[in-house]
């Protein structure tokens, strides 16, 4: 069995850049949606939000700066694979050195830090980074990764949900949530949706289903249905762009699932704003 | 039809603004989020002196990404503001005229609007590259290790936002989304 060397430099370079892009250029899968949303806006307010929004975004590209000033903290959903041995440094560290040098180097906000309760004192570079990692097999390095910004993080919410509450427990849940949310998250928002699992695994399928392109769908008929007809629900709410008022609350619901115990069907709701931002490469 | 007040703003200016009105800002207002504002707070309730006059003025809830170079400031648009909910009423008694953030405000926010005659403008959330092009300089007040929750002053120039809730208590959070229910 061959084992390839991967450069720790490289890794940290490859994340520097996706840091960077991601804050600088929205995904087409975004504009696209907010495009469409302004077509079929009926609030005059809320097409002048998704113009401004969209005139926002394209300013950001074109002058290399970030599209909003909460450039998050970095979240990065790993695949590494098993035949990969990082040399001349640590895969931890190479990562984190990634995000310090894009935050520093890219004039993005450092907006993480220390203890949560008590000090409260920014870290000035914004690491740590969250990192999920699996390993898979292979001898490749795929890395997705995202600034996630926490007006909508806070809007989030798990509820431990058992068998019997069913589909439409679920969908009554999720709704709930977005609802509870209203026009603080920076609507139009991206809704994440994590199903099954243990409770941490519900949280994380949740995140990993915000960085899911929009316009993609859940393989599983059932689920991508359940996508469609929760994104009607949500445009029905009137919140509209910047919850000023409209149709267009959400841009998407992606939901991801996995399996769960016999006595469970935990649900997790990661909200994500308009800049919903990931970008990804293989190594 | 956007409403242009120059700052600093006047009771009649606030008097005059009604919620859901467009309003471009031109002149200076200071900045301030979450840390910064429970540094206020806690000296207000100890009874001692703010490092920084509020008196009249509009206060903009947020943490500017840092300027690239050839930039006056960074990317700037405004943070959540019901986490200051906290503290807004104590500022707003002390003599501070208006917040600019965005989202829903509590209820004893809003008394303390109308008890003051204030007004809470809201400016969109995520657009920080587009509003900063009508930031033309800031000038660090206080809390510069805060970084960049630090209290800056900010000279604009038709800053553009929307009266979300007016001096008479009327508010669009309220009473917009309800246009366009349809459930």
């Amino acid at each position: 069995m061959e084992i390839r060397q991967i450069a720790a430099s490289e890794i940290t370079a490859a994340v520097k850049k996706l840091f960077m892009d991601c804050n600088y250029y929205i995904g087409a899968d975004i504009l696209c949606a907010l495009e469409s949303a302004r077509e079929r806006e009926t609030s005059p307010v809320g097409r002048s939000v998704l113009s401004q929004i969209l005139e926002n975004d394209r300013i950001a590209a074109e002058e290399e700066i970030p599209l909003c000033q909460d450039t998050g903290m970095a979240v990065l959903f790993v695949e590494y694979g098993d035949r990969v041995c990082v040399s001349e440094g640590s895969f931890e560290e190479a990562i984190q050195e990634g995000v310090r040098q894009a935050y520093r180097d890219g004039y993005l906000r450092k907006s993480v830090v220390s203890d949560p309760v008590f000090d409260r004192v920014n870290t000035r570079d914004n690491t740590p980074a969250i990192i999920h990692t699996r390993i898979v097999h292979g001898d490749k390095i795929r890395i997705t990764a995202g600034g996630k910004g926490f007006g909508s993080e806070n809007m989030s919410a798990i509820r431990m949900l058992t068998p019997s509450y069913g589909a439409e427990g679920v969908k009554k849940f999720i709704l709930d949530t977005v609802r509870a949310a209203g026009p603080n998250p920076c609507p139009p928002v991206v809704v994440g949706v994590g199903i099954g699992g243990t409770f941490e695994r519900a949280a994380q399928l949740a995140k990993k289903a915000t960085f899911r392109p929009i316009d993609s769908r859940n393989p599983d008929e059932r689920y991508a249905e359940m996508e469609d007809e929760l994104l009607e629900s949500i445009n029905k709410m009137g919140f509209g762009p910047a919850g000023l008022g409209g149709n267009t609350t959400a841009l998407g619901v992606n939901i991801e699932t996995s399996p769960t115990h016999i006595a469970g069907m935990p649900v997790a709701v990661n909200i994500c704003c308009h800049a919903a931002r990931h970008a990804s490469t293989e190594i | 039809m956007d409403k242009r007040i120059n700052l600093p703003i006047s009771d009649e200016d606030i008097k005059g603004l009604k919620a859901g009105d467009s309003v471009l800002l031109s002149g200076s207002f200071i900045t301030g989020r979450d840390a910064a504002h429970k540094r206020l707070y806690e000296l207000l309730e100890k009874g001692e002196p703010l490092p920084v006059d509020i008196e009249g003025e509009l206060i903009y809830y947020v943490g500017p990404a840092p300027a690239k170079p050839g930039y006056a400031v960074g990317p700037a648009g405004p943070t959540s503001s019901y986490r200051m909910d906290k503290y807004a009423p104590a500022l707003l008694d002390r003599g501070l005229k208006g917040m600019i953030g965005k989202g829903a405000r509590s209820q004893p926010v809003i008394d303390a609007i109308v008890r003051n005659g204030a007004v809470y403008l809201v400016a969109i959330g995520g657009a920080a590259a587009l509003i900063a092009k009508s930031i033309r300089s800031e000038e660090l007040l206080c809390y510069e290790d805060l970084g960049t929750e630090a209290v800056r002053r900010y000279v604009v120039k038709d800053f553009p936002c929307i009266v979300a809730i007016d001096c008479e208590g009327n508010n669009v959070y309220e009473t917009e989304p309800k246009k366009y229910c349809t459930e």
